[in-house]
């Protein structure tokens, strides 16, 4: 214990620094995934081209991206916005296929029913289809946020502080409560976020707290839970 | 740009002309060790989870279970899992520490995709097959599980790209595998040498993807269309309103 003791500054300054690097994907995530979720639900060629590319840039392990991507970009491999950029990516890449299968489940009898009473497409998509995606959006940014959250350690090995740096250096040193805190403290910083969207999504989305009644998204939903 | 183009000129380069370190290994041998732990962690993960997986499918129950796993296999990091049982396992024993974290990865994956499958089907057929007399058993092998193919490899194929993602960490631990030129030249900043084994890597991963995309698009019988995503991109409201054409009947 004795390592703890003598570190929980250090502990805590990772933490916010973890938490710091985590932030930034999971918004850009979110963001940048709703026009492309819409136009891969609104087109078949824009659908097929854009799940392909996000399918692909998701199948790049995460720390051969991190050295792929500064000499695309133009910045150092070593720095936090690599990390950040290339976690941004990964989340971008999860979000569009989240948005795309939330925007399908909208049940096209309701969006029949708003053109009819008047709505134009700009309304429509902003008060009628992305309210009613909003379950299966906050399903696909639990497991963002999660993942992003885990993946943020992988920076350690490129020199970008974060939990993570608590594993590469206990295991140079051999202090398994080192990297043991780190896991922890990790996982604990994980379900926070998780913890938070759940709490947001209850307070945004109040008609769900009886429970998502659209079948096609429960069915989304659940497809999310069990496989990204 | 110019930093690829010595990269491609690096994977290219024989064996005997890289003078960074002394190398008994060539890419060749390293795929092959960075394939054999993919593997075999693959074939364990299955093992484990398809019987666990068509279990749950079929029973119904533990659902909670497995989703709880495969989200709590997301929030740890791999890295962390894999540097401790490394200093758990000791040094001599560090292949068993990695095998233990391409598990932790592939199994839900595996898991969820075995029991996807079962629940996609249609209720109806299985009752049908009930009502038809056949065994719960008969009703497992004969309808559930050629039903439930494609997601059981949709499954397997998640697990095999996280397993050969993680498999470049072996090489921190000292495991070789392609991950072997990115950590040899992270120390010396020879970005030249770390892209090389970067875009290797990617290429592999895309090459495995891109076989189990095949696989599960020829290994589904014809008729099998269970789990698979169906094209609900609705032509859009307003035409269908405006041509009159009639709402389409929302099923059960």
């Amino acid at each position: 214990m004795n390592w703890l003791i003598n570190n929980l500054g250090l502990v805590w300054t990772l933490s916010l620094e973890h938490v710091a690097l985590s932030i930034p994907p999971v918004i850009v995530g979110f963001v940048v995934a709703i026009p492309l979720g819409w136009l891969a639900h609104r087109f078949r060629l824009t659908r097929g081209v854009l799940l392909t590319v996000v399918g692909l840039l998701y199948t790049i392990p995460s720390l051969a991206l991190l050295v792929i991507l500064p000499p695309i970009i133009g910045i150092s491999a070593l720095s936090a916005t690599n990390v950040v950029v290339a976690l941004s990516i990964y989340a971008v890449a999860l979000m569009v296929r989240s948005t795309t299968d939330a925007l399908d489940s909208v049940d096209s009898d309701i969006k029949q029913s708003a053109t009819a009473v008047g709505y134009s497409a700009w309304r429509r998509f902003w008060t009628v289809e992305f309210p009613i995606a909003g379950p299966v959006l906050l399903a696909g940014l639990r497991v963002v946020a999660v993942s992003t959250v885990s993946l943020v350690t992988i920076g350690a090995f490129v020199g970008v502080r974060s939990l993570g740096s608590l594993f590469t250096d206990g295991l140079q040193r051999s202090i398994p409560l080192e990297i043991f805190t780190g896991i922890v403290v990790t996982v604990l910083i994980a379900l926070l976020f998780d913890r938070l969207l759940v709490l947001l999504g209850r307070v945004l989305m109040p008609w769900t707290r009886v429970g998502v009644a659209n079948k096609k998204a429960r069915v989304a939903i659940r497809s999310l839970e069990a496989t990204s | 740009m110019n930093l690829f183009l010595e990269a491609i000129e690096f994977i290219f380069t024989p064996v005997w002309t890289i003078v960074t370190t002394e190398r008994e290994n060539d890419i060749v041998a390293r795929t092959g060790q960075h394939l054999y732990f993919t593997f075999i962690s693959l074939v364990a993960a299955t093992i484990i989870a398809v019987p666990i997986g068509y279990a749950i499918g079929h029973t119904g129950k533990g659902r909670e279970f497995a989703v709880g796993l495969s989200g709590a296999a997301r929030a740890i990091p791999s890295v962390g899992l894999l540097t401790i049982l490394a200093l758990a396992v000791g040094f001599t024993a560090r292949p068993i520490a990695a095998v233990i974290v391409f598990l932790v990865l592939g199994v839900p994956s595996i898991l969820a995709g075995a029991y996807a499958g079962i629940e996609s089907i249609d209720k109806r057929t299985i009752d049908a097959a009930r009502a038809v007399g056949m065994t719960e058993w008969q009703i497992l092998t004969k309808v559930e599980i050629p039903l439930g193919l494609p997601l059981l490899l949709g499954g397997i194929r998640n697990a095999t790209l996280q397993i050969v993602a993680t498999a470049t960490l072996a090489a921190y631990i000292g495991l070789g595998g392609l991950g072997v030129y990115i950590f040899e030249g992270l120390p010396t900043r020879n970005f030249v040498e770390m892209l090389a084994g970067a875009i290797l890597i990617a290429v592999l991963a895309i090459v495995l993807d891109g076989i189990f995309a095949l696989l599960q698009h020829f290994a589904v019988p014809r008729g099998v269309t269970a789990g698979k995503p169906t094209e609900l991109r609705a032509t859009s409201a307003r035409r269908r309103t405006v041509a009159g054409v009639p709402a389409e009947s929302s099923k059960g």
